[in-house]
């Protein structure tokens, strides 16, 4: 087995509020290999987003990282002078989000700015810079790409747009790339273009992809790996196929039950009852345990982890696997 | 045979653009008149009494503007609605208010359909009231049941949208269509916003409504996991036209028209195995200038000539089956594949 490219040793963040500080993410492990794709898997407000951010630097005040390192590359990420930060940002790390416009500026032409995306980090001729622009545009399938490199963003699509985000992301063939559901807007079949795309680059270039989305169907097809995230924990970790086929942690088994594909047709879904808590009302010890069928008064402690060989969720009650003790 | 309860009939909706004057002038010289957006083209579709009909398409194909049309609050450009067999617009206004309360609309963004400045007590409890279905001093004990019925505490009542979550949001829409005693349920991507175990929780309250209350639905949604759990039978639409419609088994284990069979294939599947996804080319055309002859041609991987000049009429294929295309199944889709394009429901 290769060395890990990304290595995240227990990171939290917390950001400041009027009420304290409020933990988003709690002491998560993660490691991710050249080549390898880890689907990052969690509900609305389970701190996806914010790993991605912070795998990237990018959390800002009143957020920081208040605990843990992300080893990047022999590097620690946590405390990097930003400079240091900046010149591996587009170069070695890559970030695409939801929304493509938060990447694309809507003033400036898309050849104006994957030039610039260029110029920032390296120093080449105008027209070679161009000329490699092009050839990015290529290689995410856009058609008539001279056409495209002198747009506006409002002249694309959506589905074009996303994949100019994804084009500047791997400009400088980085060695992580991390996606926050990027294909969550699009129709079902853009996003299976983007899923492509996506599959085919980081296979050629051995780019690492972390593919944080909402949506398990997506990382069950696309990712090697998953990581379930719930109130600012990873919960389950694992192979993807034998996550889905048998989960260990009760929330795992819950999502994946509550997936109408997962039911008989016109039969009630399985539900979790309850809401996920809100950052600052986590219970003390696992956060699902109000919701989790299988607690027990002793759920109130920390969880303890559970595994099985390659896999992990902390869990007092695993559905499968066995307590560490 | 049971009486529909909302036909549409050759429907048709265009959107045009309101000219600036310079555009007005220039028409006036060139005769060239601004192009108009079709939304929805000749569509003709029947929801029969206590049937979830699923209305599954990608984004600009109509979909939400056929659910706005179904629900009377958009009027067609031509063609008619009817409202158990009568044109709802030369319905007489009294016959005409108790059709529209009949058909209510569920939104996809529960929160910007609740007024803000508003208790949830008058949300829910308006509409009745103003209709003469609950006289004002029962309005409490009405909405405090409607609230339990949609699996909220009474004591919801006093509070405001933002006090609640996006799935009580949702709960709280579905409380306020109920009020007035609906018998069509037109759910717009009820349930797109919501996470993955809201959803369920929602989508298991529609379906026990359903039961209890022996509700009708038209259930639009981009999801097709959620059509393949809740309808009985679905219309796919593409570039404002039904392309597809078929009871749920069929259209899920034998598609008949190639956009059917690529949009089950490109759905993501909640089962174990890395696959290698192959996108369909290309992109929907614009409803402002769509391609002549069948619009799916530009990116149907089955097209022949014929599909580039002459627009395929729904014909029927099977029981139930109606499917617009000039090819047969059998000629682009090899049977042993049938299977293989088969999508969640068989798991």
């Amino acid at each position: 087995m290769t060395a890990p490219v990304l290595s995240v040793e227990a990171l939290s963040v917390a950001f400041r509020t009027e009420h304290g500080d409020l933990t988003a993410l709690d002491r998560i492990d993660l490691a991710v290999s050249p080549g390898e794709v880890v689907g990052l898997v969690g509900e609305s407000g389970s701190g996806k987003s914010v790993t991605g951010l912070a795998l990237m630097g990018l959390i800002d005040a009143p957020g920081r990282i208040s605990g843990g390192a992300i080893r990047f590359e022999g590097r620690d990420l946590v405390g990097l002078p930003e400079r240091d930060l900046r010149s591996l940002r587009g170069t070695r790390l890559a970030m695409i989000f939801q929304d493509p416009m938060t990447t694309l500026n809507p003033v400036l032409r898309v050849d104006t700015q994957m030039v610039e995306a260029i110029h920032a980090h390296e120093r080449v001729s105008a027209a070679a810079a161009r000329a490699r622009a092009r050839e990015a545009l290529v290689r995410v399938g856009i058609p008539a790409p001279d056409e495209r490199l002198r747009a506006y963003p409002h002249q694309l699509s959506g589905g074009m747009r996303q994949r100019i985000a994804i084009a500047i992301a791997l400009l400088h063939r980085p060695a992580l790339l991390i996606a926050d559901e990027p294909t969550t807007a699009l129709d079902v079949t853009i996003q299976a273009q983007i899923l492509a795309e996506a599959q085919t680059l980081c296979a050629e270039m051995g780019t690492a992809l972390v593919w944080i989305t909402h949506d398990l169907a997506v990382v069950a097809g696309l990712a090697d790996r998953i990581c379930v995230m719930y109130a600012g924990r990873i919960v389950e970790e694992g192979p993807v196929a034998a996550v889905i086929e048998a989960p260990m942690h009760p929330y795992t088994a819950g999502l994946i039950g509550s997936s109408p594909s997962r039911n008989a047709r016109g039969a009630p879904l399985t539900q979790i009852p309850g809401l996920a808590p809100s950052l600052g009302r986590r219970p003390p010890g696992c956060a699902f345990a109000p919701r989790c069928p299988s607690a027990t008064p002793d759920c109130a402690e920390p969880p303890p982890v559970a595994a099985l060989p390659g896999r992990t969720a902390l869990c007092r009650h695993p559905l499968h696997g066995e307590v560490r003790a | 045979m049971t009486r529909d309860l909302i036909t549409l009939d050759g429907v048709s909706k265009h959107f045009s653009p309101t000219p600036s004057l310079a555009a007005r002038l220039a028409g006036l010289v060139t005769g060239r008149r601004p192009a108009a957006v079709r939304a929805v083209t000749d569509v003709d579709l029947a929801v029969r009494p206590g049937e979830v009909v699923g209305l599954v398409g990608e984004s600009g194909c109509g979909k939400s503007t056929l659910a706005r049309l179904v629900a009377g609050l958009a009027v067609p450009s031509a063609g008619r609605v009817l409202f158990e067999g009568r044109d709802r617009a030369s319905l007489p206004p009294r016959e005409r208010r108790a059709a529209a309360l009949a058909v209510q609309m569920i939104f996809q963004d529960a929160s910007s359909s609740l007024n803000p400045r508003l208790r949830v007590e008058d949300i829910v409890g308006e509409a009745p009231v103003t209709h003469g279905l609950v006289p004002a001093r029962e309005r409490r004990d009405a909405v405090a049941a409607l609230l339990g019925r949609v699996g909220l505490p009474a004591d919801a009542m006093t509070r405001y949208p933002h006090q609640f979550s996006g799935g009580q949001r949702a709960r709280i829409g579905i409380a306020r269509a109920l009020a007035v005693k609906p018998r069509l349920l037109v759910c717009d991507e009820s349930v797109a916003a919501l996470d993955v175990s809201i959803q369920a929780q929602v989508l298991n309250l529609f379906m026990d409504l359903r039961r209890d209350l022996g509700l009708t639905y038209l259930f639009v949604s981009h999801d097709l996991g959620v059509i393949a759990h809740i309808a009985d039978r679905v219309c796919v639409m593409y570039l404002g036209r039904i392309v597809e419609e078929a009871p749920a088994e069929t259209l899920f284990a034998a598609p008949a028209h190639p956009y059917t069979v690529s949009l089950l294939a490109q759905t993501p599947r909640l089962v174990p195995g890395k696959r290698r996804f192959t996108g369909l080319t290309g992109e929907p055309p614009s409803p402002l200038a769509p391609p002549p002859g069948c619009h799916f041609h530009p990116r149907c991987p089955a097209a022949i000539p014929r599909c580039r000049s002459e627009a395929p009429l729904l014909r029927p294929v099977g029981p139930g089956q109606r499917v617009a295309c000039h090819r047969d199944r059998s000629e682009f889709l090899p049977e042993t594949r049938g299977s293989a394009a088969d999508p969640a429901v068989a798991s």
